[in-house]
């Protein structure tokens, strides 16, 4: 067991626990923030280090390090450290707990972490609900009526899904009697078509774990809660949430069905007609709800639906992909950089403006184009990249996914998904229209912590630099698409 | 290539300094935009002179330089270069680009930004028209669609929330469907690529899943939007009408132009089947015209009346395109280069005459040809060309499209269409002798008494169109011999 392949998780922990320990000491809340961004970074500088390595596992094959797991460590890490910078101003407001937000957060991360790195299905619960229990305790943390509400509700109904899955899970084992990946995949193929027809019991296993995961990553019919949990979370959370959690349930299903269910063809064609069909009902109702949304928290969770719809037609290339190339990865992941980023800078931009406002409906808005043009840029910005228009990264990432799709027969999806992007510019463009055009309620500026400010120019640099020059990334993405395991 | 690209370029690089140089006066706004867009004009111009018309270049793009690697994943290049067809709509955009930045000199609201979106729109018709790989043809395309919604949406009049909504709308259902195509199109060739060139060189078509005549469809709905073909037109008076006037210059000077263009890509590279449905289009281009004009002749404000005569004489290109012969085609052409310059000079001076009588209505107008002259005369002679009189650009454009749609051995019934085609013209004249009847001449009104005449930052740009209107139609083969290099080798593809 080789230690030195777990030193990104390991100092995660380590850095959480030392920022826990510090709240009891320090007076000064900044520093917890300074501490646990240090410690972010020497994760990913230990997961650098990791990266193009030989594929390896440790903890007896329940862990592999490969491109892919490293991909997602660094990504994760980025995506925390961004969250830190946007929260030092919330944080700033809490009476007690900050170290324990900061400290939830890293557990977080690291839960995501392990869950991109996973190849056993018992590791892959115990990470699943490592992350849930941080989220829950995060989305409830204003302790107001909203905020305990939602809480609440995502408590409840990931419970139920983590259930779901759990029984899914029990069906594969019972079928296969493996809870490795590799392994069921070995004993899978080892298997005729006729008895994998002859036993359902596997297809309801694969069927269960899709609505367990389905949850996650807020699949219609699975994305209820959405709504209202990112309405009632801390902002800073509700950005967590959308990229966070659902590029850890990207990185866990794909491991899966990639590793465990892709042979033989008709199982995983099978598997990859569900997910593009539920793609293709997933981004149209996002996006038609979306459209009626006055709470910019709600259109922007309904907004994060539709893009799982997106993510999702990358999954269905991967099943239904001929032959054995790794195709339909990389876009996927480069998807999940690109929306990642684009959302983090979207739920920025709208901390700073509510802070100002004091309200999240989206006529609130009206004339922050005047108040404050660099945060009403950004926020554009951002809305320019979730349509997927250049000079934007979400127009590279919809490029990448779309092509792959076409090229695996898929182009009924494409039609279905780019149609939909016009309707999506709709809401999108109402936003823009809200700050650009109107008259603003007041004259006054809208301050920005210079943390937050930093943050939002980062992920704003990431959108353009992705738009206009995606090679690298999208050579980064290829890499770890190779799964080891 | 380093010409084309700075061409491209410049105008965005004027942007972006514009954008982040703090606290600008307005008048360093309007200087450094009219700056940039004066050195892009010089280089077009270079460009236009070093064009080699030797016979060896016949279809052979220039300034392409090598293609540089942009994105190796999906075998993408920046590869940008211009042949007979593109040269002149470079330089098309490149005067528009300038001459608008003169006629929106005026513009007193938000100046800052109002040029910056005016030069990224700019940037964004050059790359269109020079981009020679479908990735970055595709992202030039969509580019232009938030600037135009800024544009119209902020700077304009009467419904204009509503007609920027209509026109990104109904812009990004094209491109959806015109981002299928591109997909299609890339992996149906065989090896796998993205340039315009080379699929349509070497085009060995995998029998693949999607039908050949699909992927041809949905490019062309892409540009039907654009160019715009009945009945995907219906965006094209709201946006037109309720644009301000510089941006209404650059929309039907340019932007309409690049479905057109995008067309004869398509009809090149896709020849069997644009020869099996070019009656279809040759229809919608007649229904187009006639049409058209028919509606124009019912209209009471001044900028939709002109709006509504874009929808028909871009009938005529359609026209012109898919008849499928070489001086069709080049009439079509002409016809697009003619038109950017007519109908842009009838918006700039619609919008003058808006402006300076602040009214529109042409119930309400008369008589202001004695307090205009003017204006009076460069509007006459812009409506003059636009209804196609002999020694006007209009005139040589629309006679090579009829003679070369008449002639056309390729269309079955093309004759017929010609001529139905050609009662256009009558209604033109009807619509533009009535609409500048009614709005200069008959008897001085009391209540324009007051009505400013053109001054002198005016009649820069009145002069330049008036005299590219009158040289183009005088000598017309300045154009129609470059347009020939990039034609001819489309129409051999169509030699029954």
């Amino acid at each position: 067991m080789n230690l030195a392949l777990f030193t990104p998780e390991l100092s995660l922990v380590v850095t959480a626990v030392l920022v826990i320990l510090l709240d009891l000491f320090i007076k000064q809340k900044g520093w917890l923030a300074a501490v646990s961004i240090i410690g972010l970074a020497v994760s990913a500088g230990f997961s650098v280090g990791l990266w193009n390595g030989s594929p390896q596992a440790t903890f007896n094959n329940m862990l592999a390090v490969d491109n892919y797991a490293v991909f997602f460590k660094l990504l994760f890490a980025g995506i925390a450290v961004l969250v830190i910078l946007a929260s030092t101003e919330y944080v700033a407001k809490f009476q007690r707990f900050q170290g324990e937000y900061y400290a939830l957060i890293l557990l977080s991360a690291l839960g995501m972490m392990l869950m991109a790195a996973t190849t056993e299905l018992i590791s892959l619960f115990v990470s699943l609900e490592l992350v849930n229990l941080s989220l829950y305790v995060l989305v409830g943390f204003l302790k107001d009526n909203k905020s305990t509400e939602a809480s609440l509700k995502y408590l409840l109904l990931s419970a139920v899904a983590s259930a779901v899955l759990l029984f899914g899970m029990a069906l594969v084992f019972g079928f296969t009697g493996q809870t490795q990946l590799g392994e069921i995949a070995a004993v899978i193929t080892r298997m005729s078509g006729s008895s994998l027809a002859a036993n359902p019991a596997l297809i309801v296993g694969i069927v269960l774990m899709i609505a367990g995961f389905g949850f996650k990553i807020a699949m219609v019919p699975f994305q209820m809660w959405v709504p209202d949990v990112y309405e009632g979370a801390p902002t800073p959370i509700t950005a967590y949430l959308s990229v966070g959690s659902k590029a850890a349930g990207f990185a866990i299903i794909l491991r899966i069905f990639y590793a465990a269910f892709i042979g033989p063809t008709d199982l995983s064609f099978n598997w990859g007609m569900i997910f593009a069909v539920m793609s293709a009902i997933t981004m149209t109702a996002g996006n038609i709800v979306a459209i009626q949304q006055n709470n910019i928290k709600r259109m922007l969770g309904y907004s994060s639906i539709a893009q799982a719809g997106y993510l999702m037609v990358g999954l269905a290339t991967v099943g239904l992909v001929h032959g054995d190339s790794a195709a339909g990865q990389a876009p996927l992941l480069f998807f999940l950089v690109s929306y990642s980023l684009t959302n983090l800078a979207a739920f920025f931009a709208i901390i700073a403006i509510s802070n100002k406002t004091g309200s999240d409906m989206i006529d609130d808005f009206k004339g922050m184009g005047k108040r404050s043009p660099w945060l009403a840029a950004a926020l554009t910005l951002a809305m320019v990249s979730l349509i997927g228009m250049p000079p934007a990264a979400g127009f590279m990432a919809k490029f990448y996914i779309f092509s792959t799709a076409v090229q695996n027969d898929l182009l009924w999806l494409v039609i279905i998904a780019v149609i939909n992007s016009v309707i999506s510019a709709f809401y999108y463009l109402r936003v823009v229209k809200m700050m650009w055009m109107s008259e603003a309620a007041s004259q006054e500026k809208v301050p920005a912590s210079s943390a937050l400010v930093v943050a939002l120019m980062l992920c704003c640099a990431g959108v353009l630099l992705f738009g206009l020059l995606p090679g690298l990334a999208m050579k980064m993405s290829g890499l770890a698409s190779m799964l080891g395991l | 290539m380093g010409l084309l690209s700075a061409i491209i370029f410049l105008p965005v690089i004027g942007a972006i300094i514009i954008a982040l140089v703090p606290r600008l006066p307005e008048r360093a706004v309007k200087w450094l935009a009219a700056i940039f867009s004066f050195i892009t004009l010089v280089l077009a111009i270079l460009l236009f002179f070093k064009f080699d018309r030797s016979a060896g270049m016949i279809g052979v793009m220039q300034f392409g330089g090598n293609p540089l690697s942009w994105i190796p994943a999906i075998n993408s290049f920046y590869h940008v270069g211009v042949d007979g067809i593109s040269l002149p709509l470079v330089l098309l955009m490149a005067v528009l680009g300038f001459l608008v930045v003169l006629i929106s000199w005026k513009v007193h609201l938000r100046v800052k930004e109002y040029f910056i979106w005016l030069l990224l729109l700019e940037t964004s018709i050059l790359g269109v028209f020079t981009s020679l790989d479908l990735l970055l043809f595709f992202l030039f395309w969509e580019i232009e669609i938030v600037p135009m919604y800024f544009l119209i949406s902020i700077w304009g009049t009467g419904r204009r929330s509503y007609s920027a909504m209509k026109y990104v709308i109904f812009t990004l259902v094209g491109s959806a469907f015109m981002l299928a195509g591109i997909l299609a199109l890339y992996f149906t060739s065989n090896p796998h690529s993205l340039d315009m060139m080379e699929i349509a060189k070497n085009i060995s078509f995998a029998s693949g899943a999607i039908p050949l005549t699909a992927i041809f469809f949905f490019l062309i709905i892409g540009f039907a939007v654009k160019l715009p073909v009945f009945p995907l037109h219906t965006w094209l008076p709201d946006a037109h009408t309720d644009a301000p006037t510089g941006v209404s210059v650059v929309l039907a000077g340019a932007l309409l132009k690049m479905g057109g263009y995008g067309m004869i890509r398509v009809v090149s590279i896709f020849p069997e089947v644009a020869r099996t449905w070019s009656p279809l289009f040759v229809i919608l281009a007649v229904i187009g015209i006639l049409y058209g004009a028919a509606v124009t002749l019912r209209q009471t404000d001044l900028k939709r009346m002109i709006a509504y005569s874009s929808v028909s004489h871009m009938g005529y290109v359609l026209l012109g395109i898919f008849a499928l012969s070489q001086v069709s085609m080049v009439g079509a052409s002409l016809q697009m280069f003619s038109h950017g310059i007519v109908t842009g000079l009838l918006f700039a001076m619609a919008g003058l005459v808006m402006h300076n009588a602040e009214e529109r209505d042409l119930r309400k107008l008369g008589g202001l040809a004695n307090q205009v002259p003017l204006i009076a005369i460069v509007f006459s002679l812009a409506g003059l060309a636009s209804l196609g009189l002999p020694l006007t650009s209009g005139f040589a454009a629309e006679f090579l499209v009829f003679v070369g749609s008449f002639s056309s051995a390729i269309v079955p019934h093309i004759q017929i269409y010609t001529l139905l085609s050609a009662i256009g013209v009558v209604l033109a004249a009807g619509y533009i002798l009535w609409m500048i009847q009614r709005v200069f001449f008959g008897p001085a009104l009391e209540k324009f008494k007051a009505v400013k005449d053109a001054d002198r930052l005016e009649m820069v740009y009145m002069t330049v169109l008036v005299g590219l209107i009158l040289w183009i139609g005088i000598y017309p083969s300045i154009l129609t011999d470059i347009f020939n290099m990039g034609v001819t080798p489309i129409a051999r593809l169509f030699v029954p």
